[in-house]
This record gives structure tokens, sequence and C-alpha cells, in this order.
């Protein structure tokens, strides 16, 4: 059982997909998504434990040995995003079922939770496997799966936003597959570890540098990369309030993961950052990203499509810390991967109780929340402030780390302006705060209760979790630092 | 009870109290004396510490871990021990005053503002234990969230307003300028822990030590250096209380503490003096202290004019830190105390006038010392120690401050002590003067309020009209204190010798 466990871990999902269909009857269908999402939140810590004390697991999927079978690699990088992933998926499938009564109509209910898992499965096989193409093939399964999550959303918005991510994500994708083409072409292998090992034997070719750009942009348009981020807002915005919570927390980490695997392992730190000037690229879209992305958050009266556009701004920092392309720099952008993903994860189940409530997220209708629903808005508050990067909650750490990095590389200028943007932050949670906080509640408001404790108690382990690594960060860190050094080591 | 567990104790017990606060929510009496009974252990707690760290001793524990080699430690060392006497024993008379004043001024939202003040007191204890950088700014930070809640107590729209500024400033700040620092500082040396001596010694150049400065003094926006002070006047939408204790001791005296203890201990006075970087901070600093006093000149509207007296009296300690001499930073740890119980008298007193006659300001105060004379007696010895004069406790920091000036060869800064403390006289001064000796105006808002007058909102005697008994309890206290003060300044002198590195 133990030597399947990196089988497993994708293989679960995948069948509870068909049996949440086939057993139609939404109660039933929920018991066997939390089914699959905890036994994958085992897995995963399983996994990640073999791998942080042994060598990286290798795995034959048919026992089809590589590089022509198809290989499932874990190492420390990716074991660490496969339990983000899965422990997101263990504590919004909780949750989901009473917003998903609320939201959907009832008959279709068993569609959400096949697209879940299988969403869910595209995203762990991402992350687990060890062969270029098979990735390729699950960013298709979770992307396809994502698309029908978003379009399943209430306001009619819901299907234009879908439509346009399904044409943006398409043309990601397509990047992605020419790149991984052009590299077989080249090199005649997709197994990772092969590839790797081939590149760095030959010298340069015009096809492997074009096989680099694809890669990067169909990548950059998967994690939202400014300025190829334009599909997140309102993908995110109009998906469900459990879809946001899980895409923002899950989807663009994996891309982020993605984007680290091309970089550093297959193809090397010297071409990706030497021969080629990703280093500036990157450090300047991630730069934009960061102010640009946070000063339209400012100005949103939507708090969903606020949070959304924080979330690009969020992923400015992590790809700055892969910028940096050094070991505090990368280990900065896994830690706040995983950082990002709590407390973001969090602020998103935090609305979703709003919406349970009140049937809105726009500011205006938020006043004297914060007497209505006071856990919904503490733990929003709290999510915020981990935003912003006070102390003693996750972002700080992130921070810490991200500025570290930054003086490691001698960018102090960059440092400067990780802790200048973090205050624009500041400005778009402190709006929230005072009209829930300050303004009295309209008159016609009825008398509302704070919402389910099913749907409370998943909000509050995202940010009580958000708090506790804030303070007790030997996972986050021991691990990100490893796998940095992982990274690294490979490519040099 | 150990050190250590002392120090513990000196945290968490005003968290402890505040959540019996929040519990006792329906039980305003209850809920008082609880608030009361805290205080009054803290204040216990804190001085029971005295002897063993005068004695040399160094208590303290480390918490936690957060990142590897960083930890959210504490240690007690002097100057940490005269500011925690500060504000815990400053905490129990402002509690006093609090129950009169907020019950008097029928104030909403009492268990919130008893709450976050427990709040704010346990992070300025922790500012003062800590051991090192990480630690102070954690509790510095904290320290600025607790305190929003009460500048925007009344939750009008000035209110909402000026807590934006408030925030604003404090938290742009900190985290733009002083985590910056914090963390360069790591990156050099490798270790954040407040040492004698200063651990900055021989890890950076010139120019990069200049530079830290900058980022240090500027990101410590609680020592409202200008052009950064606007926080402390817009704070003071705040109730009279938080005033009093916070904005006249607790947070700015946190900014302020911890300029001194990155002079002290992470670059060290000796470095400091070496390397001539600091002389922008000294001009910067004397400049605060004329210009803010020649603000508070303007200022109509008395808890204004307060404000900006202490933004200019904060910049005497950051002066005094810059001058980077051992006398200069026994003079600012020393005003720390002495300017912490004048202004604290002078806010109970502008409280006690805003609750007795609804005045706020000074124009209007003709002829009210004969009202109030109790208040305006009061008033007179706050004001007497803020300007200086013997035999008020003001009197000694400035004179060591002055004295560090000359020893410095400075002439320039003593003559910026000397005008300034002619610009107190001119700007407190006139406040007794008008109340003692101009006829009462008769014309304007006259609308006594004819309301029953009970134990809880007054005192009548007569044609007296004086605040409620609290309240003159607690300025009795503070101004006894200005007073007593003078008398013992050796104590704190010989407290403080160690950190200043004189062998006591």
């Amino acid at each position: 059982m133990i030597e399947h466990l990196a089988a497993l871990q994708v293989v679960i999902p995948l069948l509870c997909a068909p049996i949440c269909m086939l057993v139609r009857y939404r109660d039933w269908a929920w018991i066997v998504a939390l089914f699959g999402s905890w036994a994958c939140l085992v897995i995963s810590w399983l996994l990640l434990q073999q791998v942080i004390v042994g060598d990286p697991i290798s795995y034959h999927m048919g026992n089809w040995a590589p590089p022509l079978g198809i290989e499932y690699r874990v190492d420390t990088v990716n074991a660490f995003v496969l339990l983000i992933v899965s422990a997101i998926g263990a504590v919004v499938t909780p949750y989901a079922r009473e917003s998903v009564r609320a939201e959907f109509g009832v008959n279709r209910v068993y569609l959400f939770y096949t697209s879940y898992m299988l969403c869910l499965c595209g995203l762990l096989g991402v992350t687990i496997t060890g062969d270029a193409f098979n990735l390729f093939v699950f960013l298709e399964i979770s992307s396809l799966s994502s698309y029908v999550l978003i379009a399943m959303g209430k306001d009619r918005r819901a299907l234009t936003a879908s439509y346009q991510y399904l044409v943006l994500g398409t043309i990601g994708a397509t990047f992605i597959v020419i790149g991984i083409g052009l590299l077989y072409a080249e090199t005649g292998t997709l197994n990772m570890e092969d590839l790797a090992k081939r590149l760095a034997d030959q010298p340069l070719s015009r096809t492997v540098g074009a096989a680099f750009g694809f890669l990067v942009v169909g990548i950059s348009l998967k994690l939202a990369l400014f300025p190829l981020h334009l599909w997140l807002p309102n993908a995110y915005t109009y998906a469900p309030s459990v879809v946001s919570a899980f895409l923002a927390a899950t989807a663009t980490k994996v891309a982020v993961y993605v984007l680290l695997r091309f970089l550093f392992s297959i193809f090397n730190v010297k071409l990706s950052f030497g021969v080629m000037p990703l280093d500036t690229i990157l450090l300047v879209l991630s730069v934009i990203a960061m102010f640009a992305a946070s000063a339209v958050a400012i100005f949103q009266p939507d708090i969903k499509r606020m949070l959304a556009y924080s979330s690009v701004a969020q992923i400015g920092y992590m790809v700055l810390g892969i910028s940096f392309a050094n070991v505090n720099g990368i280990a900065a952008g896994i830690i706040h991967l995983f950082n990002h993903a709590l407390m973001k994860g969090g602020m998103f189940l935090a609305l979703g109780c709003v919406f349970y409530q009140i049937a809105s997220v726009r500011l205006d209708d938020m006043a004297g929340l914060g007497k209505r629903m006071p856990w919904t808005m503490a733990a929003f508050v709290v999510g915020g402030l981990s935003l912003i990067g006070v102390p003693l909650t996750v972002g700080f750490v992130s921070k810490w780390y991200l500025v570290v990095g930054a003086l490691d590389r001698g960018w102090w200028f960059a440092a400067l302006l990780i802790l200048l943007s973090s205050l624009l932050a500041v400005v778009y949670i402190w709006r929230v705060v005072e009209v829930a906080y300050l303004k009295p509640a309209p008159e016609n408001a009825g008398d509302i209760e704070d919402a389910p404790p099913s749907m409370l108690i998943p909000t509050w382990i995202l940010i009580g979790a958000s708090v506790f690594f804030g303070i007790n960060t030997d996972l986050t860190v021991g691990v990100a630092k490893q796998a940095a050094m992982q990274l690294l080591g490979a490519g040099g | 009870m150990t050190g250590g567990t002392a120090v513990a104790f000196a945290i968490g017990l005003p968290i402890f109290g505040m959540v019996l606060i929040l519990l006792n929510d329906r039980y305003p009496n209850l809920r008082d004396a609880i608030t009361l009974a805290t205080s009054a252990c803290l204040a216990l707690i804190v001085f029971g510490l005295v002897p063993e760290v005068t004695s040399g001793g160094r208590p303290g524990f480390v918490l936690a871990e957060i990142v590897p080699g960083l930890a959210i430690a504490f240690e007690v060392e002097p100057l940490g021990m005269l500011f925690a006497m500060v504000a815990s024993g400053l905490w129990v008379v402002t509690t006093f005053y609090s129950i009169g004043y907020m019950r008097s001024h029928h104030e909403e939202n009492q268990t919130r503002f008893y709450a976050c003040f427990a709040i704010a007191i346990s992070s300025a204890m922790g500012i003062c234990f800590s051991a090192n950088m990480l630690t102070l700014f954690i509790f510095y930070e904290i320290l600025t969230i607790s305190t929003y809640p009460l500048v925007i107590h009344s939750e009008t729209k000035d209110a909402v307003k000026a807590g934006r500024t408030y925030l604003g400033i404090l938290i742009g700040t900190s985290i733009a300028f002083l985590l910056m620092a914090i963390i360069w500082t790591w990156f050099l040396t490798g270790t954040l822990d407040f040492t004698p001596g200063g651990i900055l010694k021989g890890k950076a150049e010139g120019p990069i030590l200049g530079l830290l400065l900058f980022l240090y003094m500027y990101g410590i926006g609680k020592a409202a250096l200008m052009p950064i002070h606007r926080w402390l006047p817009a704070a003071m939408v705040a109730p009279t209380p938080v005033s009093a204790l916070l904005h006249a001791v607790a947070v700015v005296k946190a900014g302020v503490f911890t300029v001194l203890k990155v002079i002290v201990y992470i670059f060290g006075i000796d470095t400091l003096a070496g390397i001539g970087q600091d002389d922008w901070l000294m001009y910067i600093a004397a400049f605060t202290v004329i210009v803010a006093s020649c603000v508070a000149l303007t200022k109509d509207n008395l808890k204004a004019r307060l404000a900006y007296s202490t933004v200019s009296q904060l910049s005497y300690i950051v002066l005094g830190a810059a001058l980077a001499n051992s006398i200069g930073i026994i003079g600012g740890g020393m005003h720390i105390a002495m300017h912490a119980f004048g202004k604290i008298t002078l806010f109970f007193c502008a409280g006690a006038i805003l609750v007795a006659s609804h005045k706020t300001e000074i124009s209007e105060m003709d002829g009210l010392g004969r009202v109030m004379p109790f208040t305006f007696i009061a008033f007179l010895i706050g004001s007497l120690s803020v300007i200086g004069l013997p035999p008020l406790g003001g009197s000694w920091s400035k004179w060591y401050l002055m004295l560090s000036a000359a020893e410095a060869n400075l002439i320039f800064f003593m003559i910026v002590f000397m005008a300034s403390s002619l610009l107190n006289i001119a700007y407190l001064m006139p406040l007794v003067a008008r109340g003692f000796f101009l006829p009462e105006r008769k014309d304007d808002h006259h609308d006594d309020h004819h309301e029953e007058v009970d134990f809880w909102n007054g005192v009548r005697f007569g044609k007296i009209k004086e605040a409620p008994p609290f309240c003159l309890f607690a300025m009795t206290i503070t101004s006894a204190g200005c007073i007593l003060l003078f008398f013992y300044a050796d104590r704190i002198y010989k407290m403080l010798a160690p950190v200043a590195g004189i062998q006591g």
C-alpha cells in the first residue's frame, strides 16, 4: 500500500469524480467528495514525511520504467505543494455543503462535486508528475473542470467570465504544449529528469530558446502574472464562493510550482537567469503587479473582485521571490505560496459566509456587518492583517524572507518596494474594516445571525492556521528552505 | 515569584484582565473594579522587579522562535524597567481618572474602551521588556492596532478620518522603514538582540549606518519627528484618558523609548558618535522642538496645544539620544519619566475642564480658574514641570540634556533647549493666567447644564464647579508625583547609569 501512495494521491480523487456523478443525491455526493479530499490530505502528509527525511520518491506508473513510462516523482518541493492543495481541499469540502446548497440549484449539486473532484485530481496530478506531457494532460483536466466550476456561479456573468478564462486558458495551454513539443523535438524525451540531463549536455539551440519562451509565457498566463492576469478578476468574482476560495488558494499556486519546476529543474539557473534575462523581466513584471493590482484593488466596490486583484498582487510577491534566484528568495516564494493559500483561502471563505447571509459581497451592503456577523468579519480582519504583513501572522514571515532575499541579491530598492507595496494592502483592507465596523447597518436590514458552524469552522481553521504558522515557522520555513536548496542544487 | 515569571505576568495580566472586562460587559461597576484591580496588580508586579534589576539582574524568558535564530524573547534592563514603572504606575492613576471621566461624560462602548486599553498596556509592557528588536517591533505594531479603536472611539466622521491619519502614518512608517531597517540589520549582523555597546559596530560602513539610522528614526513614527508627527494631533479626537495615558505616555514614550533602545543597543553610542552620521538627526530634532512649540502657540484648542507640546518634548529625547553621549542618554531616559508625569497632569486637567464646564478652547476659559481652582493648580504644577522649573521633576531631565549638549560642545543645542523652555512658558502659562486673573466671560454659550450632580459627575461647592472626585484624585497623585520626582531624581540617575555606561 505504502509504495503506491504516489499513485493513490491522484487516483482517489479521479475515482471519486464518477462516483459523485453516479450517486446523484447531493449529500451522498458530498460524503464521497469529503472522503476523497480527506484521503488526499492524509496521503500528501505521509508523502511529505517520507521525502523530508529521505530521498525523492520515484513511482513508475504501470511499472513502465522511465524515461519511456510515466514517472511520478515526489521531492520536497512538490510534496509541500501537494500538501497545500490537498489541505485546502480538505478544509473547503466540509464548508461546501451549506454554501453549495445555498448557491446552486438543487439538481446541479452532484455536478459540482464531480467537477470539484476532477479539478482536485488535475491539480494534484500536475504537481506530482515527473513527466512533462503528463503535466500538460493534468493541467487540462484541472483547467477544463475549473471552467465548469466557474460557470456554475449564480450570476449570469459567470458564463462570460468562464468563457473568457476558457479562451485565455486555452491559449496558455497551447503555448505550454508547443513548448513541450519543441523540447521533445530537440531532446527526444518527455521525462523531466531526463530532459534536464540532456538539456544540460547540449549547447543552447534556437529551438530550446523558443521552447523556453513558449513555456514561460504559457505558464505565466496560467499563474496570472501581470499583464497576463486579465482572466482572473472576473473568474474569481463571479464563481461560486466555494470555487473562488478553492481556486484562489490552489490553482495559481500550482502554476507557480510549474514555473519553479521548469525554470530550475528542467532548464537550469544558468539558462533561465544567465543566458535569458528572465530575472529582470520577472522582477519588473512582478513589481508592477504588486503596485498596479493593489492600486486597482483599492477602488473595487465588489469585495470579491478586490480580493481577486489582491491575489494578482500577491502572485507578484511569489514571482518576485523566484526572480531573486537565491535560496532565501525562492524559499520566500514557496513560503508565500503556502501562506497566501491560507490567508486568501480563509478570506474568500469568510466572504462566502457573508454571501450566504446577505446574498451580496458589495462594500455598500456590508455596512454594520462587524456587529451582525462578528465571527465572520473577525476572520476577514485577521486574514487582512496577514495580507498586510503584520507580525504574528504568516504574511509577516513571507515578507521577512522576501526582503532578506532581496538584500541577499543586493537589490535593496526591491526590498523597499516590497514593503511600500504592502501599505496599499492597508488601504484596501481598511476600507472594508471601516464600513463593516463603523458604518451603521441600513434601516431595512433584517435580523441576521452569523453563518452556520459548518461554514465558520473551516473559515477559522484557515485563518487560525495563518496565525499559527506566523508564530511557529518550523514546517513552512524548514520545508521551503530545503525545497529551495533542492531546486537550486538540481540546476547548479 | 522569579524574575522571568514576573515578566510573563506583566505582559499576560492585562490580557487576562481584558478577557474579564469583556465578560463583564453588563456589569459596569464590576468591570471597572476589574480594570482597577488589574492595573494595581500589574503595578505591584512591575515594581517588584525593581530590586532585582537595579542590583544588576536581567530577568527574562523566551516565548517562541518565529524565524530560526529569532525569538520572541524578553529581558528586563534598566531603561525598560523605568518605562514599565512609569506606564504601569500611571495606568492605575489613569484608571481612576477614566472611571470618573467616562461616567461623567456618558461615553458609549465603555467595555471596548477598557478592553483595548488593557491590550495597549500589555503591548507597552512587551515593548519595555523585549530582548530583541523583533519582539519590540511585534509589540509596537500591536500597540498601534489596539489603540486604533480608542482613537475612533466616538465613531464620528472626524474620528474616522483622524483614525486613518493615525493608522496610515504609524503603520506606514513602521512597515516601510522600521521593518526594512530591522531586516537589514539582521542581514548585516545575524542578530537582533539588544546588546550593550551595539551590534552594528564594524558590520557596516559609514553611509550605510547613516541610511540605517534614517530608516530607524523615520520608521519609529511614534517618536513623532517632524514631518511624520501628524498622527499625534489627529489622535486627540480620542477620549481624554486615552490622550492622557496613551498619547502623552505609553504610545509616544514607546516611540522615544525605541529610539533610545536602537541608539544604545543596536548602534551603540560610541559607534554612532564615532562616525558622525547623526548630525542631521540632531538638527531635525532641534527643528521639531522649536517648530512644534511655535505651532502649539497658535492652537486655541487646549488638547491640540498639548499635543504639539508633546511633539516638541519628544524631540528633546531624540535630541538627547542623537547627542550620543552618556549624559544625553540619561537625560533622555529621565525625560521619559518627568515629561510623563507633567503631561499626563495637563491632560487630566484638560479632560476635567471638558467634563465640568464643557469647554475645549483656551479663549473660552477666562476666569475658569476661580470656578475650578483645584484643576487649575494642578495644571500650574504640571506646566511648571514641563517647562522645567525647580522644584519640579522636569528641571532635572532638562538639566542633564543641556549638560549633554555642553559636553558635546554644541552650544547651539543648549540654546535650542533654552529657547524651547521660553516657548513652553509662552504656550502653557496664558491658560493659568486667564483662568485666575481675567474676569469670567458672560456672553457665549452659557448653557449651564442643570443636570443632577452626584458622586459620579462632579463636585459642587458654592461657586466651585469641579470635576468628579475620581478625576481630582488622579490629578492630585500625578501633580504630587511631579514634585516628588524632583527629590528622587538621583534614583533614576543611578538606575540608568549602567545603560549609559557610567559606573554607578
